[in-house]
């Protein structure tokens, strides 16, 4: 294969293994079908259609493929827990609300190779027995509907969505459908309650996963964009030379988002767990702003706990138990767990000695005040005093017994809600409380000053937003 | 002035409405966001107008309107900025992006509230509110300038000269 032209700024990193975003940044690459028709496009969407249906289920679940949205879930495992012998239609929504705080991947192969995601996806229909999918895109991504739009149209035209396609008798229709700025909309119940065109409030487990009874009560998958993009190369190279790349139970590449104090913020797709986080930070971002240190990690999306510099993290059990810091963490499912955190979407925000814990983590609290659905009592009143705590805690307003009312309400959320926000919102509050304490009580004040509960300093407060 | 909706529209809404086979509730959101595109924001008739054409309550359609922070139920500028408002993009300025904009483009944020998060300008060219997490967290700060996004933003004359 002759090498592949970026634009000038934008190669990937001498560490990437680039699969998903092969294409992102190239200098000779659109959105076209002929382009991507110019480089094999399509090739496993007809290799697909040859196949049976569960001998693509098994490779993708041979390949140990993890959901790349949140959970790490396996997908082949998710798309096996279709009821057998269902003679209900079978639904497939394609996951493309990306909104996890420091997420951005699903945007780039969204605009930039939305064709590698339809031929994904129209494999995970054949292989499930879809023959209606919705790609559920949030609608702050106007320019990138459009254009999925128009590769779905150019698709249809070439006979790789539509009625018997390709000659294969099986049929496929794909329908864009965006969300409204919420959320929630991506936990996958709640998204199904918005396609169907009610308030997107998650649904009570059991049934815990929409195969068993998802949009319009019928079997549904719901897969992360990352995820489906896999599914195709999963069928290209075939699942055991897929699943030598990655490390064991933590297979394949993905997508790292970086932000916040590191000189090179962006995406770096690399091979799960084959980059520590001290790679990652100092090479591949080009390390800390001049003259700052490291002070804490939110490794996995803004809900994942926060990692402290200083800390000692110790994985394995037994004979395999080894003391890790920060920077030797390698950035898989299974490590970052052991950590005490989570890898999430992806998405790394570094934090530099720069920075107020209480500042961040008021920042973080606002977001998921605004975003709970209300549904659950313990989140939504939980999240909105978390809030205003924090918010008197950044305002010099707060006092120490405070930030123990705040880790108070922060663990009567967690565990008490119908969904996973209830953690996603919770964790924050919880492991910064745990772990940065001494800062956040050094921006209370033991004596408060007469006008604490003043209602004009606090209305100041609550409009800090 | 009573409410119509013209028939090209209105034929863009069939059209859409089309892709829920199966139910047509399920076109809640792509009938608003058509009508929100059209007329700025969703009024009182125009959740009218959806529920009759979805054969819905109009309960169903304003419990919808009022859930989800991408309608809008009061009209904003004749350009609407969104700028994102959380932690990588804060990290990176937006707080003071917003400040800055309000500034250059005379909007006076001070009546904005958790229900009332738009505050337009005196002129009524440019509406703006805070939007959450517009997922470019390596490129902050960013913002939408109606369905065009920005990155990186630091020259805020620049960027709105380009929607005066």
């Amino acid at each position: 294969m002759s090498a592949i032209q970026y634009r000038p700024g934008k190669e990937p990193h001498a560490k990437e293994h680039r699969v998903v975003f092969k294409n992102v940044d190239r200098a000779d690459w659109d959105t076209s079908l002929k382009t991507y028709e110019g480089e094999g496009g399509y090739e496993q969407l007809k290799k697909a259609l040859g196949m049976e249906p569960k001998a693509i289920t098994d490779e993708v679940k041979a390949a140990g493929l993890r959901g790349r949205g949140g959970a790490g879930f396996p997908a082949g495992m998710k798309w096996s827990f279709l009821p057998p012998n269902n003679e209900k239609p079978v639904y497939l929504i394609c996951n493309a609300d990306e909104s996890e705080p420091g997420t951005f991947k699903d945007r780039y192969i969204i605009h930039q190779d939305p064709h590698q995601l339809i031929e994904g996806m129209a494999i995970a229909c054949f292989a499930t027995g879809a023959h209606l999918a919705y790609i559920y895109i949030r609608e702050e991504f106007p320019e990138g509907a459009e254009i999925l739009e128009k590769a779905i149209a150019e698709a249809h035209k070439a006979g790789y969505l539509g009625k018997d396609i390709q000659g294969s008798d099986f049929d496929l229709e794909i329908y864009i459908h965006r969300g409204a700025g919420a959320y929630i909309c991506g936990e996958e119940t709640g998204l199904i309650e918005s396609l169907e065109g009610k308030r997107p409030y998650p649904r009570i487990k059991p049934p815990y996963f929409p195969a068993a009874m998802g949009l319009y009560l019928c079997p549904t998958i719901v897969n992360n964009v990352e995820t489906l993009c896999h599914v195709k190369h999963i069928l290209e190279i075939g699942s055991e030379a897929w699943a030598k790349t990655g490390t064991p139970n933590n297979t394949g590449t993905r997508i790292l988002c970086v932000s916040g104090d590191v000189k090179k913020p962006g995406y770096y797709e690399v091979q799960v767990g084959k980059v520590t986080m001290g790679e990652l930070i100092n090479d591949m971002c080009g390390g800390l702003k001049e003259g700052r240190e490291l002070k804490a990690v939110i490794p996995g999306g803004s809900s994942a706990k926060v990692l402290r510099a200083d800390e000692v993290f110790t994985v394995g059990r037994g004979d395999d138990a080894r003391e890790l810091t920060i920077w030797d963490i390698p950035m898989d499912f299974d490590t970052l767990a052991a950590c005490g955190s989570m890898a999430g979407s992806g998405g790394v925000i570094v934090i530099d000695d720069s920075r107020s814990i209480s500042w961040i983590l008021n920042n973080i609290n606002n977001f998921y005040a605004h975003e709970s659905c209300g549904q659950c009592t313990p989140c939504r009143e939980g999240v909105l005093w978390m809030k205003k705590i924090t918010d008197r805690v950044v305002a010099g307003k707060a006092s120490p017994t405070d930030i123990d009312t705040l880790e108070g309400v922060a663990k009567n959320i967690d565990g008490r809600t119908i969904c996973a926000f209830g953690e996603a919102a919770s964790w924050p509050t919880e492991s910064f409380v745990e772990k940065f304490r001494d800062e956040l009580v050094g921006d209370t004040k033991t004596e408060l000053e007469d006008d604490f509960l003043n209602a004009e300093a606090l209305t100041a407060a609550a409009n800090l937003r | 002035m009573s409410f119509a909706v013209p028939s090209d529209l209105e034929k863009e809404i069939d059209d859409r409405i089309t892709h829920y086979p199966v139910s047509k509730r399920s076109a809640v959101l792509p009938v608003l966001h058509a009508l929100q595109h059209h007329f700025g924001f969703i009024e009182e008739d125009a959740v009218e107008w959806a529920a009759a054409k979805l054969e819905l309550e109009p309960i169903q359609v304003l419990e919808v309107v009022t859930f989800y922070p991408g309608f809008r139920q009061s009209a904003p500028g004749k350009c609407h900025i969104r700028v994102c408002r959380t932690l990588s993009c804060a990290m990176a300025g937006s707080y003071e992006l917003m400040d800055s904009i309000c500034e250059k483009a005379g909007i006076d944020r001070s009546g904005v509230t958790h229900h009332n998060p738009i505050a337009v300008s005196d002129d009524g060219k440019f509406s703006i509110e805070f939007a959450e997490c517009l997922a470019s967290c390596g490129t902050g700060p960013v913002c939408l300038m109606g369905d065009d996004f920005h990155e990186a933003v630091t020259d805020v004359d620049g960027l709105l000269s380009q929607y005066k």
